[in-house]
């Protein structure tokens, strides 16, 4: 997995490559963690992204939280696959998802 | 027809689930598995195991061993877990409300919920001195 970052003033862009999983989830919530703080509002782009776990889904619900007193949090470019997994656990309904 | 039968003996360690993706890749690939059914079958074996490298031995270390098997009409992949941990089972937990508010949401109880969805059936029991982690799925 790979993390790049983009900033616009008070928005970050994270876009990530690879797979979201238990063992590349620590490094993708730093990364997101670190934003929290200095942005008002996040996109996570996943245009490269095939798999997300649920190690990975915890990650989007506390940056969504943590956004959300904020301007939120945008999740963008989601594969269809990955859509999948969004639908089965209700993520589609709770993340501003495109 | 037996396709398959694979066992993989491993250390229970978040480190090792490359090498166990891998394994279970290479027998879905080999009997020709559709992508979005691999990577369900990826997603509910990378629970099971995660759970067993977090609580199985903690704070120690121990082994599992999966087995994996390819067989019959339709094609279906059986995927069994085995550790010496201690007595734990994951269906046990009740699924988490996937309708509430995100602001209501708990952090954590989906990846079981997901295994379950995932796969066509799923088993836990626990027996002599082992726990045992079954769940099968059509992949054909």
């Amino acid at each position: 997995m790979t993390i790049s970052k983009t900033e616009n003033g008070k928005e970050v862009t994270v876009s990530v490559e690879g797979r979201i999983d238990s063992k590349t989830a620590p490094e993708f919530e730093k990364e997101v963690k670190d934003c929290f703080e200095s942005f008002d509002s996040m996109v996570i782009d996943l245009a490269q992204v095939n798999y997300v776990s649920s190690a990975g889904l915890r990650i989007l619900l506390t940056a969504h939280k943590a956004m959300s007193a904020k301007e939120g949090l945008k999740v963008r470019n989601v594969c269809k696959e990955v859509m999948a997994i969004f639908n089965v656990t209700g993520f589609s309904g709770v993340l501003d998802i495109k | 027809m037996e396709i398959m039968m694979k066992e993989l003996e491993i250390s229970a360690a978040v480190d090792e689930l490359d090498t166990v993706i891998r394994f279970i890749d290479e027998q879905l690939e080999a009997a020709e598995c559709p992508m979005n059914i691999q990577m369900q079958i990826e997603l509910s074996v990378e629970e099971i195991f995660v759970n067993i490298a977090s609580y199985a031995y903690a704070p120690g270390t121990g082994n599992a061993t999966i087995k994996m098997r390819i067989y019959g009409e339709p094609l279906t992949a059986e995927i069994v877990f085995v550790d010496s941990g201690v007595q734990y089972d994951p269906l046990a937990k009740e699924d988490p409300d996937v309708n509430k508010p995100a602001a209501e949401r708990e952090i954590g109880g989906l990846g079981i919920f997901l295994t379950k969805k995932n796969m066509d059936e799923v088993a836990y029991e626990y027996s002599g001195g082992k726990n045992i982690f079954k769940m099968r799925k059509v992949i054909a």
